[in-house]
């Protein structure tokens, strides 16, 4: 029973939460590929995407799984630089929940902002990711297209690789795995782990080798462009030779693992384009499907939770 | 007219200078103590007579870091509500730091900052001024002018002065004119942009963190320069236990440093940030437990010299932001003697080793005549009742700002009455 008000991040369900909305997502995964996609069960409902912060995907998919639910969306994309920041959030949700929103799924650059607007309005609020803290959707979609592959989701060796320090997306999956029993490693150059990174219940890699060795499943993480000119890695190439992911260094994981990534790539980076285009290997286009149907799914039960007054 | 003397009778003594606690009676006139009396009260015939029923009487706490609006912020603090806070949390001196708009950094700006605190507050106000013009690090400041103009010592506040050359330069003319230089030791380039301290707690919250070494490195540097150039060093706030063996090493060889440690580091620790809660986001940010244990043992055993409040007031707008974003700082004045009194209650510092801390140390670095319960020194003392449970409601309070990590928390102990110069400020 999804007993929860906001989705806040994984930190917060339990593995019967997560096992929850993953049967669920497997329900919409399967209408999603038929002609007739719709089912209304957010009729009715008004869901508003506000993105502090770019991003087209992840509000694509929001917004996918919204109306795709019968609920009306609207998106709305604040530029945090044309702002005050901070005043930005706390009056955008006063002026949001006035208009009486059901759903609020929400972006934000700074960790915590997003609980923190949850303080003041009244609807369901989805964390679409904040500052480095959670991206917990994100999880659930990955964690939905590693059972699909591999016909479980505990016992698997995962591996997450690249810039953990400032990945919310490597926090919310390290939370997610490890909640469904899994061995949860992460590979990364030292200047991108995060300080006490090993009591967060994983396996700690500088080498890929090492670290992939075995592995069921390999999760490459997207690496921003500021960080490979000599800040924290001295170079795109010194960067690509130690942890970018190409077909030999994948040789050491299990012959069946698959590859995941959250995208955008940056092919010749942090991957290969021959290893991300491998159709036996990568699921990262799979992963985009997963992701509408977890956004469904986890709409619905945070409608279903939403209190009379709604 | 002659006033007419102020007897407190019956008092549980708390002297730090003498290391007395036990029975006794004081006699106050004309603003100065006149006579302590140990063991058994006498009976006074004139004037006014306080019947302490048993509760310590102690020299008022003497507060060397506190931020006060004026001028510039006098929205969020000014010395007229500063100075109501901190008689009310037994504070009967205050330290103001230069860190206004403008920065003191001109004696013109010293003097008007202490005129206008004599004009409005009810406790003591001294000022520190700055050590570097605009509070930037760059040029000293005119140290001679600014101590004539009433500054106590020379200080950037919250700005760790990151030039080596600079700072070399404050200490050595520092030295000529015997001045103390207060610095904030933190390597600022590791600490610029960070919001928590480096760990498991502060990486799972997804924080940007400075390690605790940062503090550590900067002292480290300064006591180097301090050796070389004899001046007299106060370190205003150390947090972590990395930061200790040096100061000891400093100690040992003889150097002239003291060095100090506020109230929320010696009670509070990284965990109370929990889910991003912006009044207990600080500077330097609250650190590890084990930390904070090795600080209140360093307090303790008198490595650790000093306590401050490190009084930072912040208006309600300013914490109404995500953690990253909001401004750090806590108010700290009304609740010092209580937030202290935790640790004599857990059994981690006497009444006595806590006024020394509270009052008669920063006195002495100070050089002020106060901070004990000595004939002829300030009638600046405060009457508590350690025991009397209460529960914060920050709405209560006296500063502007209520940007307190305490609100709805248990406290216990608090001021009955503080009396400064002999004259009454507060009483409960």
């Amino acid at each position: 029973m999804f007993a929860h008000r906001h989705l806040l991040g994984i930190e917060q369900l339990a593995a019967s939460d997560i096992t929850e909305i993953l049967d669920l997502a497997d329900s919409y995964v399967t209408l999603g590929r038929q002609r007739d996609k719709h089912v209304e069960k957010l009729r009715g409902l008004t869901q508003i995407n506000l993105f502090f912060e770019n991003s087209t995907r992840t509000q694509a998919s929001f917004e996918l799984a919204g109306k795709r639910l019968g609920a009306d969306v609207m998106n709305m994309a604040v530029q945090a630089s044309s702002m005050r920041k901070g005043e930005t959030l706390i009056d955008t949700a006063l002026t949001l929940n006035a208009m009486h929103p059901d759903l609020l799924v929400v972006r934000h650059q700074s960790s915590g902002a997003v609980a923190l607007l949850a303080e003041k309005v009244n609807c369901a609020v989805l964390n679409a990711g904040d500052g480095r803290h959670e991206h917990p959707t994100q999880a659930l979609l990955d964690a939905l297209t590693i059972r699909r592959r591999k016909g479980r989701l505990q016992r698997l060796t995962i591996a997450i690789c690249g810039d953990i320090a400032n990945s919310r997306v490597a926090r919310s999956n390290i939370l997610c795995l490890n909640k469904m029993e899994n061995r949860v490693r992460v590979i990364a150059p030292p200047t991108l782990l995060p300080a006490g990174i090993e009591r967060f219940g994983v396996e700690v890699f500088t080498d890929m080798a090492a670290g992939l060795k075995d592995c069921d499943v390999v999760m490459m993480l997207r690496i921003q462009n500021e960080r490979l000119t000599g800040a924290a890695v001295p170079s795109t190439r010194e960067y690509f030779h130690r942890w970018g992911l190409t077909a030999e260094k994948l040789s050491a994981a299990k012959d069946d693992a698959i590859v995941m990534h959250p995208g955008p790539m940056n092919r010749g980076v942090e991957i290969d384009a021959e290893v991300a285009d491998d159709i036996n290997r990568s699921v990262i286009q799979e992963q985009v499907e997963m992701g509408v149907a977890v956004r469904m799914a986890v709409l619905e039960l945070l409608a279903e939770n939403l209190g009379g007054a709604a | 007219m002659t006033p007419a003397p102020l007897y407190f009778t019956n008092a549980r003594l708390i002297d730090p200078a003498t290391g007395y606690d036990g029975p006794g009676a004081l006699k106050a006139s004309r603003g100065l103590i006149d006579e302590v009396v140990r063991g058994t009260s006498p009976t006074p015939t004139d004037g006014t007579v306080i019947d302490c029923s048993g509760l310590p009487l102690a020299p008022g706490i003497i507060d060397m870091r506190v931020f006060v609006g004026e001028p510039g912020a006098r929205h969020r603090e000014s010395f007229r509500s500063a100075g109501e806070a901190a008689a009310a949390g037994g504070v009967t001196t205050f330290v103001a730091q230069p860190e206004t708009d403008p920065p003191l950094d001109d004696p013109a700006l010293v003097q008007f900052a202490l005129s206008r605190a004599r004009d409005v507050s009810s406790v003591r106000v001294h000022a520190m001024g700055a050590l570097t013009r605009g509070l930037k690090g760059a040029e000293i400041t005119e140290q001679q002018f600014l101590l004539d103009a009433g500054a106590v010592a020379l200080t950037d506040g919250d700005h760790a002065v990151a030039d080596a050359k600079v700072l070399r330069a404050c200490m050595a003319y520092a030295g000529s004119l015997d001045a103390l230089i207060v610095h904030h030791p933190q390597e600022p380039s590791l600490s610029r942009g960070a919001c928590a301290t480096s760990g498991e707690f502060a990486s799972r919250l997804g924080l940007p963190s400075v390690p605790a070494i940062a503090e550590r490195m900067m002292l480290e540097r300064d006591l180097a320069m301090v050796e070389s150039t004899g001046a007299r060093y106060h370190a205003d706030m150390l947090s972590t236990s990395g930061a200790l063996a040096p100061l000891l090493r400093a100690r040992d060889s003889g150097l002239k440093v003291t060095a100090g440690v506020s109230i929320h580091h010696l009670t509070l620790n990284e965990f109370d940030i929990a889910d991003y809660r912006t009044f207990f986001k600080m500077a330097p940010p609250l650190r590890a437990e084990t930390d904070r244990e090795a600080v209140v043992t360093a307090l303790a055993e008198g490595l650790i010299d000093v306590i401050v409040s490190s009084h930072l007031p912040q208006d309600e707008e300013a914490k109404r932001l995500p953690f990253e974003e909001a401004a750090t700082g806590a108010v700290g004045l009304e609740t010092f003697l209580p937030a202290c009194l935790r640790l004599v209650h857990d059994g981690r510092l006497s009444l006595l080793r806590l006024f020394e801390c509270a009052a008669l140390r920063p006195a002495q670095i100070l050089g002020l005549p106060s901070g004990r319960l000595t004939a002829g020194a300030p009638a600046d003392l405060i009457l508590l009742d350690p025991n009397a449970p209460f529960i914060l409601d920050r709405t209560t309070l006296r500063s502007r700002s209520k940007n307190t990590p305490f609100d709805r928390q248990r406290m216990q102990g608090r001021v009955k009455g503080t009396w400064v110069a002999g004259r009454q400020v507060f009483a409960e």
